[in-house]
């Protein structure tokens, strides 16, 4: 085992702990204390969201997709990314000035309908668990890679963690140890890669995709995991420990999703184009329905720095995106062994040391990944679980101002079991799609209720309520049926693994008709609130 | 202009030559809290506005128009220049194939392009909506003809 990983992993913990113990100093309120002050620049702030946001989908899951599926799944990141420009064009400024603190809150604040509340507490239980699933799906497979133990542990060990700290601490999210675990993140990435390339550039720059698919560039001993069929002809058993000399092909194993051609290389491939703009649809409208993004636009002081810190949020996302896909060319190169095993998440961790060989230079940037996806799934983890706990604890429990430490800790508690349980059975999806899956039930459901909310005067609670069950109802049972039902084939695995594509439209039309029809409901107040939304805070009205 | 509307007194005309400028923000408020106190006729769409009258609710209205269809314009272009990507290839595969500078287009485009391009657009986007929030409160705070 790699002697570095572990000093570095408790590195990253006690910087974690030191800088929010350094923080909490500062913190004199009940919002300080849960979404630090208020008046922290825009910079910072946007380091501070985007660290929450790059979770283990997108440090680890990007590249394991690319390394499988090739140019088809940049959709991921350019999605994740895009998705914060839609919040920025429709929502962003409007919804700082609204007040609203979560998604319930702003139900309350525009439609004034307990009922409406109710149910979107609902939806962000339901997406917060969704992609609290991938995060421990990540920690798991860290565990497996990093020390060689069972997955089981690994997502067990994690989910334990996170929950004991958000229960017994409250979200120590302070502002600066987001941000700074933004900056390990991209770092993470950013120091080993280039090493990497420079290790390409020295092996004379083997080709990504050679005509006989991808080499085993050394002797390489691969497990089998499953049994399977080799190139179709010969059979291997889970468990058999195949020896393949350098310089030999990669063959292709049957019970293994992966592209081992040059079409690896070409759009196109890797599902329809139906498949392909669901895709786009779900992350592009996603984000903005996400419980843990909309907690963290409180903390702007006013609508304009909450625009500014948006298109900051934008930059420093998608300068972190332009890595993982790095990885997972490289991978092909260096790394091809994961196509035979499935195991293509951990491309990012094995990387540098399949590389730069085991020497301490390999075992350094090692660690230093490794140390990154820690410090991904911790960030991301503890703001979900925060931010869906915080929900079960008003909306659920009722505790309301009386509320004691104790039912918060309930309400975390509560909070953790589902996707912990969850985590354990869905162990063989890609994390990345799992997200995916959670973007799609965020956009059918929260997106247009934002959209609409914000931008159109006749919207009603009936149509609103009608439009979330109608459009997040039926994409939330199209992910049921995706995780826990049989597998499907055809039209209906299309439609159900990609919902977004007729759920959102469905949810904006039902939303759009219902309030037609309901068009006495309309608040009486609505035009000052749509002052309050729109009008700059400068006028002071 | 604003001398015969402001009759009061001299520092009034001071004062909306500064909101005019736009550069020292509180000092212009906290006189126009005085100019409102003494019903100059140049506050007038700010009582409609806060009171919701007809003229509030258009004034409203129209920044709310402004600022959806700026959205909605640069929607479209992301729309065109990243949406029609996948149709593309699919239509017209030699553009799947073709390389620049040894590497895949669509990889180029997707892996590298596309961020600095949803920047730019957000860029835009936040340079022209604060442009008609000036426009507002200068329509606002600036007093009637």
């Amino acid at each position: 085992m790699n002697p570095y990983v572990i000093p570095s992993l408790i590195l990253v913990v006690l910087v974690t702990v030191g800088i929010g113990a350094y923080g909490l100093r500062f913190a004199r309120t009940t919002s300080d204390f849960l979404v630090a002050s208020r008046s922290v620049s825009p910079s910072w702030n946007a380091a501070a969201i985007s660290g929450e946001y790059l979770s283990a989908a997108s440090f680890l899951g990007i590249a394991g997709l690319v390394l499988r599926y090739g140019v088809d799944v940049l959709w991921y990141p350019v999605g994740f990314a895009a998705g914060y420009l839609a919040l920025l064009l429709f929502v962003a400024a409007p919804l700082r000035r609204s007040g609203a603190f979560t998604l319930p809150d702003f139900c309350q604040v525009r439609l004034r309908s307990p009922l409406l509340r109710r149910l979107a507490t609902v939806f962000v239980m339901f997406i917060g668990c969704l992609y609290l699933v991938p995060q421990l799906q990540g920690a798991g497979l860290t565990f497996t890679t990093v020390t060689g133990g069972s997955y089981a542990w690994g997502a067990l060990a994690v989910g334990l963690v996170v929950t004991a700290n958000v229960a017994l601490g409250g979200m120590r999210a302070i502002t600066f140890v987001q941000a700074f675990q933004y900056w390990l993140k991209l770092t993470a990435l950013a120091v080993p890669v280039i090493f990497l390339v420079l290790q390409w550039q020295a092996d004379g720059r083997p080709a990504v995709t050679p005509p006989a698919g991808p080499v085993f560039r050394t002797e390489t001993t691969v497990t089998v995991q499953q049994d399977a069929l080799l190139d179709g002809t010969t059979p291997v058993q889970r468990g058999d420990e195949l020896t393949f000399p350098a310089g030999t092909p990669v063959p292709q194993v049957s019970s293994v999703d992966a592209h081992l051609g040059a079409g690896w290389l070409l759009p196109g491939r890797e599902g329809s184009l139906f498949a392909t703009y669901s895709l786009i649809l779900a992350t592009f409208l996603g984000t903005m329905g996400l419980p843990h993004v909309l907690v963290r636009f409180y903390t702007n002081p006013d609508g304009a720095s909450a625009r500014r810190t948006t298109l900051v949020v934008l930059a420093l996302v998608g300068l972190f995106y332009l890595l993982p896909t790095l990885y997972g060319v490289l991978g092909r190169i260096y790394a091809p062994r994961l196509l035979m095993t499935g195991r293509t998440d951990a491309v990012v961790l094995l990387l540098p040391e399949a590389a730069l060989g085991g020497g301490a230079l390999g075992q350094m940037l090692g660690a230093l990944v490794t140390a990154g996806a820690l410090a991904a799934f911790l960030s991301t983890s503890s703001g979900l679980l925060t931010s869906v706990a915080g929900v079960v604890f008003t909306d659920v429990l009722r505790a309301g101002r009386g509320g004691s430490i104790r039912d918060f800790r309930v309400a975390t508690v509560l909070a953790a079991i589902v996707p912990l349980a969850l985590s354990l059975y869905v162990a063989n999806m890609d994390v990345s799609r799992v997200v995916g899956l959670a973007f799609a039930v965020a956009a059918s459901s929260f997106c247009p209720l934002l959209v609409l909310g914000i931008w159109w005067r006749g919207l009603t609670d009936v149509g609103a309520a009608a439009g979330i069950l109608a459009g997040g109802g039926a994409s939330m049972a199209a992910v049921l049926v995706t995780v826990l039902g049989p597998p499907l084939s055809g039209w209906p695995a299309q439609l159900v693994g990609q919902p977004a594509a007729w759920s959102v439209p469905l949810a904006f039309l039902v939303m759009v008709v219902g309030s037609l029809l309901t068009s006495k409901r309309v608040p009486a107040d609505v035009g000052a609130l749509m002052l309050r939304l729109h009008a700059p805070e400068s006028l002071r009205l | 202009m604003a001398s015969e509307e402001a009759g009061p007194g001299g520092s009034v005309e001071s004062v909306v030559g500064t909101a005019a400028g736009g550069s020292s923000r509180p000092r212009t408020k906290i006189v126009l809290g005085e100019v409102a106190a003494r019903r100059a006729p140049g506050d007038r769409a700010r009582v409609d506005l806060a009171e919701q009258t007809p003229v509030g609710e258009a004034l409203v209205k129209g920044l709310m128009r402004a600022q959806l269809a700026l959205a909605l314009r640069l929607s479209l272009v992301v729309l065109t220049g990243l949406g029609a990507l996948p149709l593309l290839f699919a239509v017209a595969p030699p553009v799947g194939a073709a390389k620049v500078l040894g590497v895949s287009l669509p990889w180029l485009l997707l892996g590298v392009a596309s961020f600095p391009f949803l920047v730019g657009v957000g860029w835009a986007y936040v340079r022209w909506a604060e442009h008609n929030e000036r426009d507002f409160t200068a329509v606002i705070r600036r007093p009637e003809q």
